[in-house]
């Protein structure tokens, strides 16, 4: 019973390990040329241009149902004029990012590891060895500076759909006076609450990127190594995901 | 044979295991600058793992092999992609990325390691299909739209597009028709004579044997149990070649994996 708890603690440091390894050779690679700007840019356009409907869907309606949420909450001890304030910061500081992370995991981060995953198993990634390309410059360090650039942008729309789809609610279901709403608004909003936010994207964006490419390029042999890979990729990314999001809103919003 | 020079590639004593899968079992085999190399051996006996352990694809558990006299087992990550440049290799399986067209494809390596343009890149790939029989059009598909044969040129052409010093063909004629075969093969033997180049291939085509080989290996058990030159293998007297170059299915080789 000790043994096979030790055991398992044992192959989590390893698994840890591993992951720290592919971590640093991956950040290492990145300052070093040659650099794939072409890969870049289509991983670019992947990630943030791609991923725009499905951010904007989820911030729209959650700013939506926060405005909702909070008034009916608030209406019962008539702080009801908070409403906008709340929907502003619950929705910077963590709606947009949170879910933007999870949505994206789910979109990117499956395909990245399917994509790397099948290149795997099909020898593509030693294919492009003997072609004096390294894989880690060529796959992985574009999706990594993709995730933690566009990541950040995407949530930055996020905040702005997100802020507006509370303001809809607010201004012609609510019945909140359009001036007024905006007022209150942007006077409690303060730059750490934005700023706190497009931090969190980033590692969000490193996360996705990073288990993508590293269940995908670490996927076993045939079609379900790499479904396995893709299952992972998303999982262990949504996870990390919460886990880094409590830490980095205590590093921030503790004391 | 009298040793003249250093052989090209050295194996001494590879073994390589995966898992419990003991695949390779002491690996010795020495090939000549020049030299068409061609390894013969049943289905999952380790030709591919064979190959794959001399590009660094796959590090083998103890063993030495040496290419041009360096140790290629215990290099830097930087050496090895230095000495990679070296190689070329057609996958068994092609390898083509599907994502680039097949233009892209064959002048990757090419235009990784110089500063080829765009457009002398893409006349020199279809330069290299009309070589493996394919029509110009075909350059700007995608491995994708291509018939299985059709990818296996492909990799083929990008294979020797930069003219490697030492080529590895992993089952280049596997899946062609036999007219088609027979270019394959033809094109082989003119990448070793003409651009002296040293090539080990690994093929269950007897045909393609004899027409492409100056030397046969036969893998078996994890080793090499017999190796010579091409004229030697009919008269071997070996029994485990003479089962397999004749294709019996009694003798002392037993097929149940
Ligand atoms: N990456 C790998 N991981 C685990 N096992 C492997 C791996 N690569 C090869 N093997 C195993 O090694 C053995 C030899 O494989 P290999 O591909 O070298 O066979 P082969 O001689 O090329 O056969 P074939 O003629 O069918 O291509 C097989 O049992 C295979 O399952
Ligand atoms: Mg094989």
């Amino acid at each position: 019973m000790l043994a096979a708890v030790g055991n398992a603690f044992l192959a989590f440091l390893a698994a840890v390990g591993r992951l720290a390894e592919f971590a640093g050779k991956a950040l290492s690679h990145c300052f070093r040329p040659p650099f794939y700007f072409r890969q870049l840019g289509r991983q670019m356009i992947d990630i943030g241009f791609y991923s725009l409907p499905v951010v904007g869907l989820t911030t729209a309606f959650s700013g939506m149902v926060m405005a909702l949420q909070s008034y009916t909450g608030f209406s019962r001890f008539s702080a009801e004029g908070a409403v906008a304030t709340v929907v502003v910061i619950s929705i910077t500081r963590e709606l947009a990012p949170v879910l933007a992370g999870l949505m994206v995991a789910g979109r990117i981060g499956a395909s990245m590891a399917a994509e790397i995953g099948t290149m795997r198993v099909t020898e593509q990634i030693d294919a492009l060895t003997t072609l004096s390309t390294n894989p880690f410059k060529y796959l992985v360090v574009p999706r990594i500076i993709s995730g933690l650039i566009m990541l950040p942008l995407l949530v930055l729309v996020g905040d702005v759909i997100g802020i507006f789809g509370g303001y809809v609610v607010g201004v012609y279901k609510l019945g909140f006076n359009p001036g007024s709403y905006l007022q209150s608004t942007f006077d409690y909003l303060e730059f750490m609450d934005v700023f706190s936010g497009l931090v969190k994207a980033a590692a969000f964006g490193f996360i996705i990127s990073l288990m993508g490419c590293y269940h995908g390029y670490n996927s076993k042999r045939g079609a379900q190594g790499v479904g396995i890979a893709t299952t992972n990729a998303v999982v262990s990314a949504s996870i990390l995901i919460l886990i880094f999001n409590y830490i980095i809103t205590e590093l921030f919003f503790s004391v | 044979m009298s040793k003249k020079s250093t052989p090209k590639i050295e194996l001494k004593n590879v073994k390589k295991a995966f898992g419990k899968n003991k695949v390779l079992q002491g690996v010795d085999l020495d090939v000549a600058k020049g030299e068409s190399m061609v390894i013969i051996g049943g289905s999952g006996s380790g030709k591919s793992v064979t190959l794959k352990c001399i590009l660094g694809l796959i590090q083998p558990d103890s063993g030495s092999i040496l290419v041009d006299s360096q140790e290629i087992t215990k290099m830097s990550s930087k050496q090895k992609e230095k000495i990679n440049s070296k190689f070329g290799m057609l996958f068994q399986g092609g390898a083509l990325f599907d994502s680039l067209t097949v233009w892209e494809n064959i002048s990757f390596g090419l235009r990784a390691t110089s500063n080829i343009n765009k457009d002398d890149a893409y006349s020199l790939a279809v330069d290299k299909l009309k070589a493996v029989g394919l029509k110009d059009h075909v350059a700007k598909l995608f491995p994708s739209e291509l018939s299985g044969g059709m990818q296996k040129r492909v990799a083929l052409a990008r294979a020797i597009a930069a003219e490697p010093e030492i080529i590895f063909f992993d089952e280049p004629t596997t899946g062609l028709d036999p007219i088609m075969a027979d270019v394959i093969n033809d094109l082989i033997v003119k990448c070793v004579k003409d651009l002296g180049a040293t090539a080990v291939s690994i093929t269950h085509d007897m045909a393609s044997v004899r027409k492409i080989a100056d030397k046969v290996a036969m893998i078996y058990d994890g080793k090499i149990i017999w190796n010579g030159t091409i004229k030697k293998m009919e008269n071997s007297g070996n029994q485990y070649v003479d089962q397999f170059i004749h294709g019996r299915a009694t003798g002392p080789i037993e097929m149940v994996a």
